[in-house]
């Protein structure tokens, strides 16, 4: 068992959040913040990085007191450890720029409750060492982030007419309001699925 | 069966490293939270009092110097100390000739998701709200909090009729309307897609204005008739 984990290198360990087990396309992890804040791109970026740090943070500190925690309160230690750095992460934001933290609002405080995080830290953290946890978080953080700025992205331009708050049509184009509802971010996640499963299925086969 | 006397037999053995094990992480989770609320205080309370004199300037135009108020019980007002916090917080603004431009009244009220904080501008001289700001806010992203952000919104607290009457209430209680049935200069265009947070921003103001505004405009008579 411990020698077939060896074989995976380390540029493995990073490069699998990113596609083969992107956690949005792939593991269809973490629906709530994917299908609530992806209307814009800005708001789906700032939560795909928040998201991420608490996952790198919350993997490191996992990692470190793997040995330690007891089987039966590991759970219990990982929503206790993950809750502190949402906090922090909530802290920090607010001290980065309050403009930010007034537009992502109450999901920063949601990040407790993504299982990405959660998953991450009892598949993976708790059972490896500190420096592939950490490559983990940061492929898997940065697969996160990716997939909901392709989310926000789409849904702005359609939903908006606008990418970073940049009008990128003229003037009489006629936004699709649904997009930027919950409505919007079904209809955008199933057609990204679908995309990303046609490319795999592809590569699968040749 | 037999796994219940199991963990019965290790619960005596397991429980102090249980124990140990969340009360170690409890500990270091408090430090953490206390260091970074501690590191990131000084900083957060200068960005909001930035942000609240950018946001007096932006609804009071042309005020360079600003000056704390609250409303006390029996309709004066009178000057902050530090450390006080009055019910009703408004700020006068006055221009670099020391001219009154107006003041700037905080005002909060239930949101669809929390509670709104915003700020507005009162003209006594036009007797008119002159500008409007969302301090705090955490409407939905992309809809609710377009009253923060739509221009159409904004533009509706450009002039916003609060003139008062004979018996000194407010003649017209400001309220939202449904998008393009504005009629009166009261009345606020409220946002499609934003109906409960643009109904809400006119209720704040509703309530706010209909108690500050007379206070104010009695204190601007007095003070224009003593000069």
């Amino acid at each position: 068992m411990s020698n077939e984990k060896q074989k995976v290198t380390s540029t493995d360990e990073f490069i699998k959040g990113l596609w083969r087990d992107n956690p949005v396309f792939v593991q269809v992890l973490g629906m709530c913040p994917t299908l609530a804040v992806t209307n814009t791109a800005e708001n789906a970026l700032a939560m795909g990085l928040a998201t991420a740090f608490v996952l790198l943070m919350s993997n490191i500190l996992v990692s470190l007191l793997r040995n330690f925690v007891p089987k039966q309160v590991r759970i219990a230690s990982y929503i206790l450890i993950i809750a502190t750095f949402v906090t922090v992460t909530d802290y920090a934001i607010q001290a980065i720029s309050v403009e930010l933290h007034k537009s992502l609002g109450a999901f920063i405080s949601l990040i407790v409750v993504n299982c990405l995080i959660l998953s991450r830290a009892e598949a993976f953290a708790s059972k490896n060492s500190v420096g592939r946890s950490i490559l983990d978080a940061l492929g898997m953080g940065l697969g996160f982030t990716f997939a909901l700025f392709c989310l926000g992205a789409v849904r702005e331009i359609l939903g908006n007419g606008s990418i970073f708050d940049m009008s990128i049509f003229p003037e009489g184009y006629q936004s699709w309001i649904v997009m930027i509802l919950p409505a919007g971010g079904f209809f955008t996640l199933a057609a990204w699925l679908l995309v990303i499963n046609k490319v795999q299925t592809k590569k699968a086969k040749s | 069966m037999s796994e219940a006397s199991n963990i019965k037999m290790q619960n005596p053995a397991n429980s102090k490293k249980m124990l140990l094990a969340m009360v170690g992480i409890g500990v270091i989770s408090a430090f953490l939270i206390v260091m970074s609320f501690e590191l990131t205080l000084p900083r957060v309370t200068r960005l909001k009092a930035e942000a609240l004199e950018k946001a007096i300037f932006e609804v009071l135009p042309g005020t360079v110097n600003t000056q704390a108020f609250g409303v006390a019980a029996d309709g004066k007002l009178f000057e902050i100390q530090e450390g006080d916090k009055p019910e009703t917080t408004l700020y006068a603004g006055h221009d670099s000739d020391g001219k009154l431009v107006g003041y700037a009244v905080e005002a909060s009220g239930q949101g669809y998701a929390d509670l709104i904080r915003v700020l507005y501008g009162y003209d006594p001289a036009k007797q008119t709200i002159i500008g409007f700001q969302v301090l705090e806010s955490k409407e939905t992203p992309g809809l609710g909090d377009k009253i923060a952000k739509d221009e159409q919104f904004q533009n509706n607290f450009k002039a916003l009729d609060v003139r008062i009457s004979k018996d000194g209430q407010l003649r017209n209680k400001i309220i939202t309307v449904k998008q393009g049935q504005k009629q009166n200069d009261w009345e606020i265009d409220g946002i499609t897609g934003a109906t409960i947070s643009s109904r809400a921003v006119g209720n704040i103001l509703g309530e706010s204005t209909s108690n500050v505004v007379p206070v104010l405009y009695e204190n601007y008579k007095k003070e224009s008739n003593e000069q």
